[in-house]
Formats: structure tokens, C-alpha cells, sequence
């Protein structure tokens, strides 16, 4: 556990060290106000989160890979790759801290939209439970972004390949399930299945569904394991 | 290149028997190589890769680029995994007990892994940690490690901003940061100026005290001045391993001497050719003088004979080098050897 917090701390710090911690918070957070306001401009505004949040996975689709995409690339241009896997250190130890600095630096910037909360509650009366669900949906697309994102870092040690190859990945699970209605209904069902547009929308609705949360838990869990199965591949060829 | 065995490498070169008649000066074995063998895709990197070191050997292992060093040395230290064969690090092997064998290996990449937006005790801190050395152990070894490699002044600096030298010294003080057995640096002097050059294998020869190292390099005169021994490979294969000495004695046995001479081409030919001992001439072309380069029989020293046959000619001499064997020409040596041998 421990070496898995040495690389998280690294990771974290990193970001702070770039500009790239303080850009992509910028933008993520001058876009989530902007849909924050103009949802809360409308003649009889909803004083729910999802009037923000929807629109604001569209942002995690190009920030997660723009994120994730140094993570490993970088090491294997710099070679410092070699260090982390010449140190007694797990494969997925090195994965898994990577993983949690990238999720710990989009928690952040996501608890800082409480801001919008905070005023919710301050000038409306809002519903708790949807708030609740839409956040956790927002979380868990976030943290599904971030995994696919940290996949394509890995693959490769260019930098803009990491991070088109992943928004290209999320960019396809966020419109699949619009296909849904042209190739038949059960093929349309397993296309709307994979989406994580859709797998939202529910959360969005209030609903803390156990097939979204099991959704979003798999997308983690695969990319996570197949970043760390690509160092063992590259290893034995 | 026709003296055959007797000329040859007397510490013999092929694997199996380089095992056995190979004297370590400790019991302790604690770098083996069984025939490994890595194949990227098809093409093979390298072939029946064998050898074992010693504790406390410092060894050099030579050979150009592309001839299978690093490969070696990947496979060594765990970052990669060998086709065919093992490799056992203090007796562990490195792909089943891999996190073992890593406590005990400090490895200097060839390309040097640094994190630019670290400071250098920010870096040596993260791999203390990531070595599993407590708190105030990495504050004793970074300060330690820091004033072996004169890093002091540099301690804060970012490492984007240190000079190639300054960068290799701190490649370096992780290798050894936590003092491990073996040492394990991929052409360690390689793009640093000629001062750091000198200063850095006084360091790697000091290190010998506490660590075996083994230091790759395609310079045979840096790894005859810090080795004991040397391990030679050419295209993936092992071609020589012998102590330095040996080594050297071998390669003066046959000398050549290259002369600049004032004089008639002809006729200094001619008397070059006359002194005893010498068993051919070649011409280099002509700039102030004529040149030439004197291949001498084994064993001759055929200095003082040239210069006074060129004397008593009243020519004049003005310039008389002995010239030691490029590599190329060491393989070339080895593996005719090699070949005489075998046949």
C-alpha cells in the first residue's frame, strides 16, 4: 500500500508542479458555472444539479484524457519507466497510484462545484436524493473516463495518441446508445447497455441503479486491469 | 590473426567452459546468466547469453552498439523478461521472485530516468521510498549519496536544469541510494564531458569496495581502467570473457606502430621491411611526410629498430606511435579466434 501512496503523492504533486493541474481545473470549472448559470436562467429554472451536470460529462469526454494522458507515456519517453519496474514495486501498484492521483485530482475539482450547491440550497429548495444520485453518477463517469484514459496513456509513448485514442473511446460510449433505434431492438438494447450516456441519465434521474453502478465499476476495474496487463505484455515480447 | 591458440584468448570464451575455469574472487556468486536468449519479434537481440560474476568483481561488459548489451542488462535487472534462460540476482531469480532480486540491484539506465520537474532530493526521496527504506534512512542516504557525488550545491536545483554531467551523477545516486549488493550501469559515461568522464569511473572504481558492478561500454580503454574483468559481445553473442590483463596481454602480442618518415617512399620500404621482426607495412598516404603503419610480429617490440634503421638511412623520424586495437578489430581477433578454436 505504501508504494501505491509514493506514486499517488508523486502524481498529485506533478500536476501541481505543470500548469496542467490549474488549466484543466480552470476550464472544468468555467464550464460546469457556465451551464450552471445558463440552466439557472431559464423562466422557471429547476433547482436540481443534473441541469449541469449532464451537459458537464460532455467536458469529462476531452479533460479525462488531457489528464490521464501523461501518466505513463511520459514515463516510457523519458525512460523513466525503467526505474518504476527495475524498483521493487507491483505492476499495479505503480497502475493503482497513477490511477487514485488522476481521481483525486478530479474529485477535487468536482467538490468545488458544491459551490453551486451551496447556492441551490441557498435560493431554492431543492430535492437531496437527486443531488445525491447525480453526483454519484458524475463520480462514476469521471472515474470511467479517467480508467479508459490511463488504458490509452499506457499503450503508447506519445502523448497526443494516449490522449485522442481515449477520447476517442469515451467519445463512442457516450453516443452509442443514439444508435440504438436503426439495428433492431435487442441489438439496441446492448448498444444503450454499453452507454455510458445512458447509464448516467438514470443517475441524473435520481436513481442510484445497481446496473449503472455495476457498469461503471466493470469500465474501472477493465481498463485499470488492462493497463496493468499491458506492461506484462510489453515485458515478455 | 593467424597465431592460433597460442595467441589467443588463454581464459577460453566459450560459456561453458569460461564457467568452470573462471576463478571469482569470492564464493559468492551473485550475478548468473543461463543462456538467455530475447527475440523481439524475430529478430534475435541476443543468443545464448551465459555468464556469472562474482561478489565484489567490478566487470565490463563491451561491445558496440546494437550488440546486445542493454538487452543483457533489461533482462538482468527485470524490466524485461528473457525468451529462453534465467537469470538469478544474489541467487533469486528475477522473474519469479522479481521484487527480491530488484531489493538487491541498483541500475543506471542507459538513458538515464529522471523526472525534470523534481528537484534532485525530491527525486532521491520518491526512490527511497519506492526502495522501502524508512523515513529517516532516506534523509541519512540522501545526504550521504549527495556528498559522495559532490551533488551538494544541487541538492534544491531542478534537475531540468543541471548539466548532462550533473544529471548522469544523479542517475547515479539513485543506483546506489539504497546500497544495493549489485550494480548494474548501462554505459555509464556515455555524453559527458571528457572531466566528468575521468571523475566518474574514479567513482564507479571506488564503488567496487562495497558493490559488484557490472558496467557496460563500447570503450575497451575506460573498462580496462576500472575492471578486473571483461565480458565481450558481438551481435547478441558472447565472443570473450577474460580478465583485463589477459585481455591486454593478448593484444599487445601483436603490436603496431604507426610512423610518419621524411624520406623516399621506395627506399624506406625497403628498410622498414629489412628490420627484423616486422610482417608487414601498409601506406597511410602522404601529408608532410610519408606515413605508414608496421604490423609487427608477435612479441616484437619494434620501436628502437625502426627508429634506427631510419636514422642510419638519414632520414628523418617524425613520428613514431604505438597503436592499440580498435575494437572492431578486438572482435574481429576474438571471433577468428573463436572460429580456430572451434574447428
Amino acid at each position: 500500500m505504501r508504494n501505491t501512496w509514493t506514486i499517488t503523492l508523486r502524481e498529485t504533486r506533478a500536476y501541481f508542479v505543470s500548469p496542467t493541474a490549474y488549466v484543466i481545473i480552470t476550464v472544468f470549472l468555467g464550464l460546469t458555472g457556465w451551464f450552471f448559470v445558463g440552466s439557472m436562467s431559464e423562466p422557471f429554472p429547476d433547482a436540481s444539479v443534473s441541469s449541469y451536470l449532464v451537459p458537464s460529462t460532455f467536458i469529462l469526454v476531452f479533460l479525462a484524457p488531457v489528464l490521464t494522458m501523461r501518466l505513463v507515456a511520459e514515463e516510457r519517453k523519458l525512460g523513466t519507466i525503467e526505474l518504476l519496474f527495475t524498483s521493487p514495486v507491483r505492476d499495479w501498484q505503480v497502475i493503482v497510484g497513477k490511477y487514485l492521483a488522476a481521481l483525486t485530482l478530479f474529485i477535487g475539482a468536482s467538490l468545488l462545484t458544491f459551490v453551486y450547491v451551496v447556492l441551490l440550497y441557498r435560493y431554492g429548495d431543492p430535492d437531496t436524493g437527486p443531488i445525491v444520485a447525480s453526483y454519484v453518477g458524475f463520480l462514476l463517469f469521471g472515474a470511467a473516463a479517467l480508467a479508459i484514459g490511463l488504458y490509452t496513456s499506457s499503450i503508447t509513448s506519445n502523448q497526443i495518441v494516449a490522449a485522442v485514442v481515449g477520447f476517442g473511446i469515451l467519445l463512442l460510449l457516450s453516443v452509442i446508445h443514439l444508435a440504438s433505434g436503426s439495428v433492431g431492438v435487442s441489438i439496441g438494447n446492448i448498444l444503450t447497455g454499453l452507454s455510458m450516456a445512458a447509464h448516467f441519465s438514470a443517475f441524473s434521474r435520481g436513481i442510484i441503479a445497481a446496473s449503472g453502478v455495476a457498469y461503471f465499476t466493470s469500465v474501472i476495474v477493465l481498463f485499470v486491469f488492462l493497463a496493468v496487463r499491458t506492461f506484462d505484455v510489453k515485458r515478455w515480447t | 590473426m593467424g597465431q592460433e591458440q597460442t595467441g589467443g584468448f588463454s581464459v577460453r570464451t566459450r560459456i561453458g567452459r569460461s564457467l568452470k575455469t573462471k576463478i571469482v574472487k569470492s564464493s559468492f556468486v551473485v550475478i548468473e546468466a543461463f543462456s538467455l536468449t530475447k527475440h523481439y519479434g524475430s529478430f534475435p537481440a541476443i543468443e545464448d547469453v551465459s555468464f556469472s560474476i562474482g561478489e565484489g568483481e567490478i566487470v565490463g561488459f563491451l561491445g558496440p552498439n546494437g550488440a546486445g548489451k542493454t538487452t543483457t542488462m533489461r533482462i538482468l535487472t527485470g524490466f524485461i523478461a528473457p525468451t529462453e534462460g534465467t537469470a538469478r540476482i544474489a541467487g533469486l531469480d528475477t522473474i519469479s521472485h522479481s521484487l527480491e532480486a530488484r531489493r538487491h540491484v541498483g541500475y543506471l539506465p542507459e538513458s538515464v530516468p529522471l523526472y525534470f520537474d523534481m528537484t534532485v532530493t525530491q527525486y532521491l526521496r520518491y526512490l527511497g521510498s519506492l526502495r522501502g527504506l524508512s523515513k529517516p534512512r532516506i534523509a541519512e542516504r540522501i545526504s550521504e549519496v549527495i556528498d559522495l557525488l559532490g551533488l551538494d550545491q544541487y541538492r534544491d536545483i531542478y534537475i531540468g536544469r543541471l548539466s548532462k554531467g550533473f544529471r548522469q551523477r544523479v542517475g547515479l545516486a539513485q543506483a546506489i541510494l539504497h546500497e544495493p549488493p549489485v550494480l548494474i550501469l548501462d554505459e555509464p559515461t556515455v555524453g559527458i564531458d571528457p572531466k566528468e568522464i575521468v571523475e566518474t569511473r574514479r567513482l564507479i572504481g571506488s564503488l567496487g569496495a562495497h558493490h559488484t558492478v557490472l558496467l557496460s561500454s563500447h570503450v575497451l580503454g575506460e573498462v580496462s581502467s576500472i575492471c578486473q574483468r571483461v565480458i565481450i559481445i558481438h551481435e547478441g553473442r558472447i565472443v570473450a570473457d577474460a580478465n583485463t590483463d589477459e585481455l591486454a596481454k593478448n593484444l599487445e602480442d601483436s603490436p603496431r606502430i604507426e610512423v610518419e618518415i621524411a624520406g623516399p617512399e621506395k627506399a624506406v620500404r625497403q628498410a622498414l621491411a629489412a628490420v627484423p621482426g616486422v610482417s608487414k607495412i601498409e601506406s597511410l598516404g602522404v601529408n608532410a611526410a610519408a606515413a605508414y603503419r608496421i604490423h609487427a610480429a608477435p612479441g616484437c617490440d619494434l620501436r628502437s629498430a625502426i627508429s634506427s634503421a631510419v636514422v642510419d638511412n638519414g632520414w628523418a623520424l617524425l613520428k613514431l606511435t604505438p597503436v592499440s586495437m580498435t575494437l572492431d578489430e578486438i572482435f574481429v581477433q576474438v571471433t577468428a579466434d573463436n572460429r580456430a578454436e572451434d574447428a
